[in-house]
């Protein structure tokens, strides 16, 4: 039994925490607020004032928001696609019995931990480059033309960069959770003549099913502020085709110094990524036992 | 019972996990091989995968042009600075949840949580121009303090899980003892913990390290670390291969070779204990 002595010492050693999280999401988050309905231009000091929802309604109407909402939605979708289907994939694989697993995972895993600048770096200059990118080598072995990935499938080649980063973590989560399914079960199945592809079907992709719904929702908070891949390789470009609502917001607050529009993006931001927080965190609530 | 594995299929499936592993691990390699090749040799078609001249100077030349050891160090303080920082601020907290929970517990930590969910770029004016105003703008302190903040959910929940499975009653033994709070934490629950508290450490620190977004937007000359570090060599001119994959490697191993140990934990910290 807690006394009352533990009871009162546990909250003061709770309260560092939560006085400093609460600061660090109240002050900035009011201020952002605040900002957001101010014309507020770093190189007009002093002449901020009032102005409603007219930062809202630039941000909303510019054809650049909306450039920038589906370039986010793609990329979140095209890496989810592809990690989760690959992760699937990888996860059956590596779960089978074979020499050398231990190595094999380590392989797998590494690009996880390669800071996001430096594997863009790579991509970009050593395999996607037209020129002397190892990908145009392999086009030319094959006799077809060098193709110059950034300037013509820019959002696909960031696609490409961040599912690199990001397969691992799929792979590990779902594997980790393969590896906790009963086999007795899949034994059972086998001898009640079940083909694999129905095994998949029922027993191990509801199996799963948890695990997915984790990864993706993870993944989305992640996903959905992409920065510094955009940053070192296209800069957003070309035009607004790789720009998403993260760099935008950033480009217009720290490259064209309008801070009333670009808190207004980021109060947008900060409302999607909500949307997708309350079923991440409902799913986490339900496996808290207390 | 272990199912029946053919020795045919068990090699098929090694040579083929095997080439998607080379496959996936590829560019790491890549960047590692050449990052001993000349210049001419690093753009030179058809490529050379292992028989060129191998040279080191690629990396003592990328130390005097950019100074490299100053980002690794500016990387080790922010990176350990703030997951250091946030242990002290998070193991109390997550002590007195696990081990004395109460109706709000549950709350706090779903709240805590959602603190993580808050977009960076939500609140990157207000910091940025606070920190312009306070001189916090590009110095390391400024992000140590700003990465223990946003890594402090994860690093209480992390420790939360683990100290949830630490059973109350050899606390409460220590407690009739005569142990005093203080030192029931220190000569109890710390050795029982530690393992959990590694963990979390090692975890924070690849996170810290590999933080990309803070550290590009509030860091020029003089607190800069490795991510922005290499983003320097995003330039026109730094358009060499050799040293590009030079600077990747040296900024990537350290982290590559902790992460290789926290493998584990990575599942667990990153699902906060979702998936175990």
């Amino acid at each position: 039994m807690a006394t009352a002595h533990s009871r009162a010492a546990a909250r003061l050693m709770l309260s560092p925490a939560v006085i400093l999280l609460l600061g660090w999401m109240i002050i900035p988050l009011s201020l952002t607020i605040y900002f957001s309905f101010l014309r507020y231009n770093l190189l007009m000091p002093g002449q901020e004032e009032w102005i409603g929802f007219l930062n809202y309604e630039f941000f909303l109407t510019d054809p650049a928001f909306f450039a920038a909402l589906t370039n986010t939605l793609i990329l979140v979708a095209g890496v989810l696609v592809i990690t989760i289907g690959g992760g699937i994939l990888l996860a059956l694989l590596l779960d089978q019995p074979f020499f050398g697993q231990g190595i094999v995972r380590i392989l797998v895993i590494a690009p996880f931990f390669v800071m996001p600048t430096v594997s863009a770096l790579v991509w970009k200059n050593m395999f996607m480059n037209p020129v002397n990118g190892l990908f145009a080598w392999v086009a030319k072995l094959f006799g077809l033309p060098a193709f110059d990935f950034l300037a013509h499938a820019p959002l696909a080649s960031i696609i490409l960069i961040v599912a690199w980063q990001w397969l691992p973590f799929a792979t590990l989560i779902l594997l980790t959770a393969l590896q906790s399914l009963d086999s007795e079960q899949l034994e059972a199945s086998e001898m009640d003549g079940a083909p694999p592809l129905s095994r998949f079907r029922f027993i191990i992709l509801p199996h799963l099913a948890r695990a997915i719904t984790v990864v993706i929702l993870i993944q989305t908070i992640f996903l959905l502020s992409i920065f510094a891949e955009i940053l070192v390789t296209t800069n957003g470009g070309p035009g607004y085709a790789t720009t998403n609502i993260t760099f935008l917001v950033y480009a217009q607050s720290l490259l064209q110094f309008d801070v009333g529009g670009g808190s207004a993006g980021g109060i947008v931001a900060v409302i999607l990524a909500n949307i997708v927080a309350i079923f991440l965190m409902r799913m986490i609530g339900k496996n808290l036992d207390i | 019972m272990a199912r029946e594995v053919t020795t045919q299929r068990k090699l098929l499936v090694t040579v083929l996990a095997w080439a998607i592993g080379l496959l996936i691990f590829f560019p790491i390699l890549w960047t590692i091989l050449t990052s001993f090749k000349t210049e001419a040799e690093a753009i030179a078609s058809p490529p050379s995968f292992l028989f060129f001249e191998w040279t080191t100077e690629n990396y003592s030349e990328v130390q005097q042009r950019s100074d490299y050891f100053r980002h690794f160090w500016n990387s080790v303080v922010i990176s350990v600075g703030s997951t250091l920082l946030g242990l002290a601020i998070a193991i109390p907290a997550a002590w007195s949840m696990a081990f004395v929970p109460s109706k709000a517990t549950r709350n706090i930590l779903m709240w805590m949580l959602s603190t993580k969910m808050l977009p960076a770029v939500g609140v990157l004016i207000p910091i940025y121009l606070i920190f312009r105003d306070t001189g916090l703008l590009d110095t390391r302190f400024g992000l140590v303090i700003v990465l223990t903040l946003i890594n402090l959910p994860i690093i209480v929940w992390m420790l939360f899980t683990y100290f949830r499975e630490i059973p109350g009653e050899i606390l409460e033994a220590a407690r009739m003892d005569g142990a005093e709070l203080r030192s029931e934490i220190i000569y109890v629950l710390v050795p029982m913990a530690v393992p959990g508290i590694a963990s979390t450490l090692l975890l924070n620190i690849i996170l810290a390290w590999n933080e990309a977004f803070w550290t590009l937007n509030l860091t020029a000359a003089n607190a800069a670390p490795l991510t922005a570090f290499i983003a320097s060599y995003s330039s026109p001119e730094g358009l060499f291969y050799a040293k590009l994959s030079a600077a990747s490697t040296m900024a990537i191993a350290p982290i590559l070779i902790l992460g290789w140990f926290s493998q584990k934990q990575l599942v667990r910290g990153l699902t906060f204990g979702a998936v175990k």
